[in-house]
């Protein structure tokens, strides 16, 4: 009866700026997430690592549906964490919602996430 | 497949009677010739579509692109998109057919078709083969293995990229210019690069030793390992290439193998068609191969015993084919010679003609300097000159070329030669490269297609051209390699007058509009939002890009300094976060240290943050201070409060900004010392802190002629003599170094500051965003600058003025402001709860 998946609540809507992005306080396994809002109220998750050397995907400039990384900019489609060709690569996407001002996010349960490691942990 | 279905004709309710050409290679000199065959109709004022019914196979999947970009996209500096030359909305306008992805397998020269591999058949009454050529590769073991490949198009250059994102090393075997070019690329790409050449001294067949050696030299100290006199005897690997043995027993470790020891000429359908082949398809001088009908250009042809590997003469050849093509019989090609250069940023080499004396009768004059990397040789014959070779500075390699060809007389000037132009012409030398104003109308200044001064300058006359782009479109100067650019930039400037009206490329992919137009446009339609900006260009994208954001953030605060409000989503992280991001996703903090000055205080406080925080290195900077590095996001504010604490603010380490002010301890100790150059570096970092610039600025202060404080490779230097201050502007250090030019001599520090905050206020307002002042001043040149900081006295205080008014919006710490709460977004963390 235990369900695979499960909801989490990241807070209000508004925590996170408009073409940016926060990171999250936890991860899946040990994998930062990062979360962005697009200048339309889009809402995308995707782990922060960058395919081409992990760099901080939150850390870039949000244009459209796409976030460039802050490292060498190669550009991500956050709607489904592939890299803009030539360039080559994915990082995985996490299912996101917004229910009343409130974000949620689907986090598989097996995988609690202990928000340790990733690029910006020493 | 569709199989020996007919192609639609182009107007499908009329029946076709234009003559069939078919051309086989979608390649560089195939679709060179089918254009200038366009454009002679249309010069002419008849529809070009008329003439013939054109059908292109190409082998490869893309359209038509600059081969010899490979080499940028490679390093990072191009994109696939920027190499097309035609995209297929063009091939269609021109009503050609056009099949990609589909080579010609056959072609049957008595039935005049060609057969497809997908099975289709195209018949042809002209056919035109350009296939180019092949790699060349060696026979030995290894060739299958995964990570093996050659240099030549899109494919083998993706599988490179590829190698270079997952695996670390590279073996390059030939040291020609594309063995280089393709070492150069990977180093560029992160991966380490060891360069296999059979032969004692690389690029042998277009540099004499002494001038190989020097590029060796200068490639061995950019990291890439040679092996010369290297013979490679296998590839070695098991699942994939792990390396490469040597003959002599060497072995050299590799992912990627990349073989790029020559090409072949492509002639085996052209063989198998039963025409006339040797090394290359034998073509007479009009183009035409064994049978009349049947063209052929490129790098598969043989002219006169001679193939080809430069795209000069095959453009040449283009035009006379495209001529024949249309009717006229009397166009012929002949071989001119060529100049080959090597693209690979801040190598500079040139060469043409013979590499050396032939015998005795032949006189050589060379001119070496290894401590400056320049080599500079001329090969004299019959008081004409046959060859030269440059290294390090090859400004005067077409004025040579031009020489060659023109088999002009140069006994008189012998002596003077070697020192190029400007110099021969009796003329002081100026560093700023040739005189384009001083070049005579023939002079060649694009090798790759043969377009002279007189011929750019009358077609941006004629067509009233005002761009670079547009310059290229319609004369194809500089459209190939990219090398004269530079060169064009000058001749369109100085032709056009004004440099406001030199549009530079667009700022980016999102519109087509260039930097100046957008920055006049702000002040004189009172644009005041990106939003505004974007709605007057017509910005394809609602958001922008990353290319654009920046730089209309940049434009928009410089034009409005107290109204605009800043826009940190569409700032770099460094700008936005005020600390610069390292590569595992920490941060350096760098405070300010005025002049390079500290005290005990502050030295203690940045030892107490560093132990507190556990900050892993603390570093001397080579900008004369103190460098925090692998700072945790999250501890950034308190890390700030505690520096500020004692006193210490952000050091825009991490800004296009103002960023360090160099001193020499000067007059208060040093014996040469002529004035108190610290405390003037001082005055001179307290006045400019905190300006926001089109890229980063530095500026020094040296208290006297020695310039311990490197003033004059500074955006702006001051050197102090007994009588005043002299003023350096637009030097930098980087990839390629330049040396500041002279602006001023002036007497007074008060002198000093207002020229200061001229220069910057002019270099704020004129230059593009991402443009240091050095590019800029070569761009717009040191005259303009002198004419407006000097000659204009008022004008120089109008700057001035509003670099100070400016000042006054942008000098607060932002560290402080975020130590106070400012941004708080950035440095936490979203919580989150589990639902119950
Ligand atoms: C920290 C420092 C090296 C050091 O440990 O000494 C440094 C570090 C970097 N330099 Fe530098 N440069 C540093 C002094 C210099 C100097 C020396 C100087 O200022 O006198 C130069 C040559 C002078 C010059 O600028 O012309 C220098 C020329 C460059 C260049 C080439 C600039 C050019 O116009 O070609 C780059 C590349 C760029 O900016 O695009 C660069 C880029 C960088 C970057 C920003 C690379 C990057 O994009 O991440 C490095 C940032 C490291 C960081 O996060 O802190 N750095 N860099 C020095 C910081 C000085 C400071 O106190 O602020
Ligand atoms: C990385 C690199 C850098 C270079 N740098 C320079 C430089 O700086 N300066 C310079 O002057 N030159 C340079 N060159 C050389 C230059 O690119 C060539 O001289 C030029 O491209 C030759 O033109 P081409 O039309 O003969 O051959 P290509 O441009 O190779 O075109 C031939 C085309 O025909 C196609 N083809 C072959 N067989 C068939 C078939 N059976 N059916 C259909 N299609 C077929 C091929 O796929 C190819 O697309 C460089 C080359 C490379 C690879
Ligand atoms: S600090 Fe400067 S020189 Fe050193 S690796 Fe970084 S960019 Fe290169
Ligand atoms: S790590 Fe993202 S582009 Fe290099």
């Amino acid at each position: 009866m235990t369900p695979k998946q499960e909801w989490r609540s990241i807070g209000p809507l508004s925590a996170i700026p408009q073409r940016g992005a926060r990171r999250l306080g936890f991860g899946i396994d040990t994998k930062p997430i990062a979360v962005f809002r697009t200048a339309t109220d889009q809402l995308f998750a995707v782990i922060d690592e960058c395919p081409h050397r992990g760099g901080p995907l939150s850390e870039g400039i949000v244009c459209g549906t796409t976030v460039t990384c802050p490292l060498h900019h190669w550009v991500i489609d956050l709607s489904d964490g592939v890299a803009v060709p030539p360039d080559e690569g994915a990082t995985m996407t996490i299912p996101i919602r917004v229910i009343d001002g409130e974000v949620f996010i689907e986090m598989p349960r097996h995988m609690p996430g202990t928000g340790q490691g990733g690029a910006g942990e020493r | 497949m569709d199989q020996l279905t007919p192609f639609t004709p182009f107007f499908p309710d009329q029946p076709d009677t234009r003559p069939r050409l078919v051309v086989i290679g979608n390649g560089m000199a195939g679709m060179r010739t089918i254009e200038d065959l366009l454009k002679r109709d249309e010069c002419e004022g008849r529809d070009p579509r008329d003439r013939y019914h054109i059908t292109v196979f190409g082998a490869e999947p893309h359209v038509n692109y600059n081969r010899i970009m490979l080499s940028a996209v490679l390093a990072g500096d191009k994109t696939t998109d920027e190499i097309i030359i035609n995209p297929r909305a063009w091939y269609e306008a021109q009503g050609i057919t056009l099949v990609t992805g589909d080579p010609v397998v056959a072609i049957d020269a008595a039935n005049r078709t060609v057969t497809a591999a997908s099975g289709r058949v195209a018949r042809f009454d002209r056919l035109l083969i350009a296939t180019g050529s092949k790699p060349l590769v060696p026979p030995i073991p290894g060739l299958t293995l995964p990570g093996v490949c050659t240099f030549r198009d899109i494919a083998d250059v993706e599988k490179m990229l590829a190698a270079a994102r997952s695996h670390r090393r590279a073996v390059v075997i030939g040291g020609g210019l594309l063995g280089l070019e393709a070492a150069w690329g990977l180093k560029q790409r992160g991966m380490s690069v060891a360069l296999v050449h059979l032969m004692p001294t690389l690029m042998e067949r277009q540099l004499d030793a002494p001038s190989g050696q020097l590029l060796q030299r200068d490639l061995d100290k950019r990291g890439i390992a040679f092996f010369t006199n290297g013979q490679t005897e296998l590839i070695f690997g098991t699942e994939r290439a792990e390396g490469v043995r040597l003959a002599d027993g060497r072995s050299v470790p590799g992912d990627l193998v990349v073989l790029a020891i020559g090409i072949r000429p492509n002639i085996d359908l052209a063989r198998a068609a039963g025409l006339e082949v040797n090394r290359g398809i034998v073509v007479t001088d009009d183009m035409r191969t064994s049978d009349p009908d049947i063209f052929a250009v490129g790098e598969c042809v043989e002219h006169r015993g001679q193939v080809f590997g430069l795209v000069a003469p095959l453009w040449d050849q283009a035009r006379v084919c495209a001529a024949q093509l249309a009717g006229d019989e009397t166009a012929m090609f002949e071989t001119r010679p060529v100049a080959t250069s090597l693209k690979i940023t801040g190598i500079d080499v040139y060469s043409t003609g013979a590499l050396m004396a032939a015998d005795d009768a032949d006189d050589e004059i060379t001119l070496r300097d290894d401590n400056r990397g320049l080599y500079k040789k001329v090969v004299l014959r019959d008081g004409r000159l046959v060859g030269a070779v440059l290294y390090g500075d090859v400004a005067d390699g077409p004025w040579y070329k031009q020489l060659i060809e023109n088999r002009t007389d140069v006994t008189a000037l012998r002596d003077r030669l070697v020192f190029g132009q400007a110099f021969a012409a009796g003329a002081v030398a100026g560093k700023t490269g040739p005189d384009v104003g001083a070049m005579p109308d023939n002079a060649q200044i694009c090798g790759c297609n043969g377009v002279s001064k007189g011929a750019i300058v009358a077609a941006i006359r004629s067509r009233n051209l005002t761009t670079l782009d547009a310059v290229r479109a319609h004369t194809k100067a500089s459209a190939s390699c990219g090398q004269c650019t530079n060169l064009v930039a000058a001749l369109l400037l100085q032709t056009t007058g004004p440099i406001g009206e030199v549009r530079a490329p667009g700022i980016c992919g999102c519109t087509a509009a260039g930097h100046d137009e957008i920055r006049a446009a702000i002040r004189t339609r009172s644009l005041r939002s990106m939003t505004e900006i974007q709605a007057a260009f017509g910005w394809t994208k609602p958001d922008g890009c990353h290319k654009c954001r920046p730089a209309l953030n940049y434009y928009l605060l410089c034009a409005w300094p107290g109204s605009y409000r800043d826009d940190p989503q569409s700032r770099y992280v460094n700008e936005r976060v005020h600390a610069n991001i390292q590569k595992d996703g920490t941060y350096s903090v760098v405070p300010r240290m005025w002049g390079g000055v500290t005290t005990p205080g502050e030295l203690r406080a940045i030892a107490d943050v560093a132990e507190k925080f556990n900050i892993p290195t603390v570093k001397v900077t080579g900008g004369q201070r103190i460098d925090l590095l692998g700072v945790r996001k999250e501890d950034l504010p308190a890390v700030w409060g505690d520096l500020n604490q004692a006193g210490l603010v952000s050091g825009h380490a991490y800004a296009k900004g103002l960023r360090t002010v160099k001193t020499c301890v000067g007059r208060e100790w040093c014996r040469f010392g002529t004035q108190d150059s610290t405390s003037l570096g001082i005055r001179l970092e307290k006045m400019c802190w905190g300006a926001w610039t089109p890229h980063k600025v530095k500026l020094a202060v040296s208290g006297c002629p020695r310039n311990c404080a490197e003033a004059t490779i500074k955006d702006l230097g001051v050197i102090c003599i007994d009588a005043g201050y002299d003023l350096v502007v637009g030097g930098n250090g980087g990839t390629e170094v330049r040396v500041t030019d002279p602006l001023v001599r002036v007497a007074t520090e008060a002198e000093v500051l207002e020229y200061t905050g001229a220069f910057l206020q002019l270099y704020r307002e004129e230059a593009h965003y991402l443009e240091r002042t050095a590019p800029w001043i070569v761009r717009v040149g040191i005259d303009t600058v002198r004419r407006r900081l000097i000659d204009d006295a008022a004008g120089r205080r109008a700057l001035h003025a509003r670099f100070l008014h400016a000042q006054q919006f942008c000098q607060s710490d932002p560290w402080a402001a975020r130590v106070a709460g400012e941004e708080a977004h950035e440095f936490v963390r979203l919580p989150a709860r589990v639902e119950a």
